[in-house]
């Protein structure tokens, strides 16, 4: 399943929270270097359909493939490849940023200078990095995530509300980084109720309407 | 939950077959004779008199809750190494786990009254006795994992590792115990020890007794395999209702 | 794929080292772990009141605060992964679950060596128990060998309890009579180290084996059953 050019393949996707079916037969393809936007009022599924494209629920009827990769055979080998940010930024709060990275350095076999280079892409300069993240603002918190998914050599990024918290240029900033990440061949889903701004970034727009996927069209 | 009445209805299948009746029945007679067995036909013991009665209980229910334990360890390796990571093996070893807690309660309730009336007491850290009380918690915790939720494929696995854990603990916490006990072992704890001179017909009634809870056991579950069987359709069946519902809401 | 090669083992000091870091830098197990476990040594004496019985259970009281302080370091472990969700982001990126394992239960086993130190230490003193230079070096052995065995089993079952959102409650009721054998043996063997209840040192070591055979099949089954007791 699934061709070369596509980041995401889902074909009647049903994802089920207990009982309930937070992804109702959802298709969804997206191709390689898009950047998509993904609205939908809550729990409409949003955060649903990046959990499952992160491999973080199990498929419970469909097909899903990701980067090739069936989600149902092959789950490991997508992860491997796939960055997700979600409500939480995944960090360690009594380490600093620069311990983070390094700690993900370490599990993903990243050099030091790749490292360096990440943190330097997301604006995180020597005083910063050497802050244990407890101390941080929401939007250099969400800067430490963002560096980690650089270093962990992500091609599909899925981040949830990523402009959830932050201040106009922290925002800004966010933009950058993910069109940059987009221009360097990442693929890019976001899910996001400010449809101005993440509109404006968009290459194509989705709805999640009842556990379903609508067109929005592309821009 | 009018949803369910969109169902083809599993809630109005029984769980019962014409086989299973047949077992139920042989298992209701059996059980009267064993009772009239025990209680009537064989004699009192030379030393325990009528105590030894308490024997063709308790030795039944000690052996069908290990036999329920096997069971579950089986049905769990064979759910993991299976192909086709079958459910149903999943709900034989959980039917079957419920089934042996309940036995083993019972077995420890019964050993327990014969102690006290043979020994003085209750309770004595024999290693028999210790192991089973702890093969007792260590399924309750196994019945608590299968209640943790989430799909049925995750509850078969989560609760499949567990009893095959359960596999390697037991024998080490009896093997612990029995090295514990040997260090501390008094020699008047266990006289009488409990091994009865048998007549034939005591022989028989305790074998016919193993023989009728061993039905009775495969009578409940495959019962409550049934019952369990049905209660994940519903889950399943419920799904295209809720699919539907969940649809309607775009609309 | 540059992911895919990295090694069971370096995934395993990368989660290592961090969880001791985190530990090292918080304090939260010397602040208010230790001083648990310590109160609950003070709490024995109180119950027991009297030296005759408290010497004589004493390697019993050591082990019991080891287990008692091990579900709290147990949950506490799971509980820096899920203050800012880092557990989903480990699941995410596909990490070696038998890597993830074998940190956290590296990080466990040395943290419940701190706590044997200390509990030792305050049996020595508050319970007067004698501990000779062959027992000191039968007590290490036994502490490391017990402490495989816990931080297996503590990294199993609190994996379970944390992937399970909400049922951390299930740990004590999985965990402790899981390590019984662990607890029976390594109090058996720390009556020989402080020659209590006429134990002579040479008895010990027999237990020394059973904690040995306890530590390498749970190290091994737990690698084996971590990935599926933890994935969603």
């Amino acid at each position: 399943m699934g061709s070369v050019d596509e980041a995401v393949r889902l074909h009647n996707a049903v994802v089920l929270l207990g009982s309930f079916p937070a992804l109702a037969e959802a298709s969804l393809v997206v191709k390689k270097g898009q950047i998509v936007l993904i609205s939908g009022a809550n729990g409409a599924g949003k955060t649903t359909l990046l959990r499952l494209c992160a491999g973080l629920v199990p498929l419970a009827r469909g097909e899903a493939s990701v980067l090739g990769f069936n989600l149902a055979t092959q789950r490991k080998e997508a992860q491997a490849h796939v960055g997700m940010l979600g409500h939480a930024n995944g960090l360690y709060l009594d380490l600093t940023a620069q311990e983070n990275l390094k700690f993900w350095g370490a599990v993903v076999g990243a050099s030091s200078r790749e490292i360096a280079l990440s943190a330097q892409r997301m604006g995180l300069h020597e005083r910063l990095l050497n802050t244990p993240v407890a101390k941080m603002s929401a939007g250099q918190r969400r800067r430490t995530a963002l560096a980690i998914l650089v270093i962990r050599r992500a091609s599909l990024w899925l981040l949830d509300e990523p402009h959830a918290g932050l201040d106009a240029s922290g925002r800004d900033e966010i933009d950058n980084i993910l069109r940059e990440a987009a221009s360097a061949g990442a693929t890019v889903i976001v899910a996001s109720h400010e449809l101005e701004r993440a509109g404006a970034l968009a290459t194509r727009r989705i709805e999640v309407v009842g556990g379903a996927i609508v067109e929005r069209g592309a821009q | 939950m009018n949803r369910f009445r969109l169902l083809p209805s599993p809630l109005d299948t029984p769980t019962g077959t014409r086989a299973s009746r047949g077992l139920g029945i042989v298992v209701l007679l059996g059980l009267v004779m064993l009772t009239l067995l025990g209680l009537f036909f064989t004699d009192e013991d030379v030393v325990q008199g009528s105590t030894v009665r308490l024997m063709y209980i308790h030795v039944p229910t000690a052996w069908v809750a290990y036999l329920a334990f096997i069971v579950t360890a089986i049905t769990s390796a064979m759910y993991m190494w299976g192909k086709q990571h079958s459910l149903t093996f999943d709900r034989i070893a959980g039917a079957s786990a419920e089934v042996g807690v309940i036995f083993m309660g019972l077995c420890l309730v019964t050993g327990s009254l014969w102690g006290r009336i043979t020994w003085g007491t209750y309770w004595q850290w024999d290693p028999r006795l210790t192991t089973t009380a702890f093969l007792f918690v260590t399924y309750v915790g196994y019945l608590a994992v299968r209640d943790l939720g989430g799909s049925h494929q995750q509850r078969a696995k989560r609760s499949a590792v567990v009893a095959l854990l359960a596999v390697l603990e037991i024998p080490l916490v009896h093997f612990s115990v029995v090295l514990w006990r040997s260090l501390h072992q008094e020699a008047s704890v266990l006289q009488p020890n409990g091994d009865v001179t048998m007549d034939g017909l005591m022989l028989f009634s305790l074998l016919f007794g193993v023989a009728v809870f061993t039905s009775l056991f495969a009578w409940m579950v495959l019962h409550r395999q049934r019952v369990l069987m049905l209660a994940d359709a519903i889950d399943d069946g419920g799904l295209e209702a809720a699919l539907q519902e969940r649809r309607n809401e775009a609309n | 794929m540059t992911q895919n090669s990295i090694s069971t083992m370096s995934v395993a000091r990368a989660i290592a080292t961090k969880d001791l870091r985190i530990e090292w830098r918080s304090k939260v197990l010397v602040n208010q772990v230790l001083p648990f476990a310590g109160i609950v040594m003070v709490l024995f004496a109180f119950a027991l009141d009297n030296d005759g019985i408290l010497q004589r259970v004493a390697p019993g009281l050591v082990w019991l605060a080891v287990l008692f302080s091990s579900l709290i370091i147990v949950q506490r472990t799971f509980a820096i992964e899920s203050a800012d969700n880092a557990l989903d982001a480990i699941k995410v990126a596909g990490v070696s679950s038998a890597g993830v394992f074998l940190g956290k239960s590296v990080a466990l086993a040395v943290q419940l060596l701190l706590f044997e130190c200390v509990l030792v230490m305050l049996s020595l003193v508050l319970y007067q128990v004698q501990l000779s230079w062959g027992g000191a070096v039968l007590l290490v052995t036994v502490s490391v060998l017990a402490n495989v065995g816990i931080a297996t089993m503590g990294a199993l079952y609190g994996g379970l309890g944390a992937a399970a959102k909400g049922r951390e409650t299930l740990l004590p009721l999985l965990l402790l009579p899981a390590v019984a054998p662990v607890l029976i043996a390594a109090t058996r063997a720390t009556e020989s180290a402080f020659g209590v209840s006429g134990a002579t040192l040479g008895e010990g070591w027999p237990w020394v084996a059973l904690l040995a055979v306890f530590g390498a099949l749970f190290g091994f089954g737990g690698t084996l059953a971590f990935g599926v007791l933890t994935e969603e």
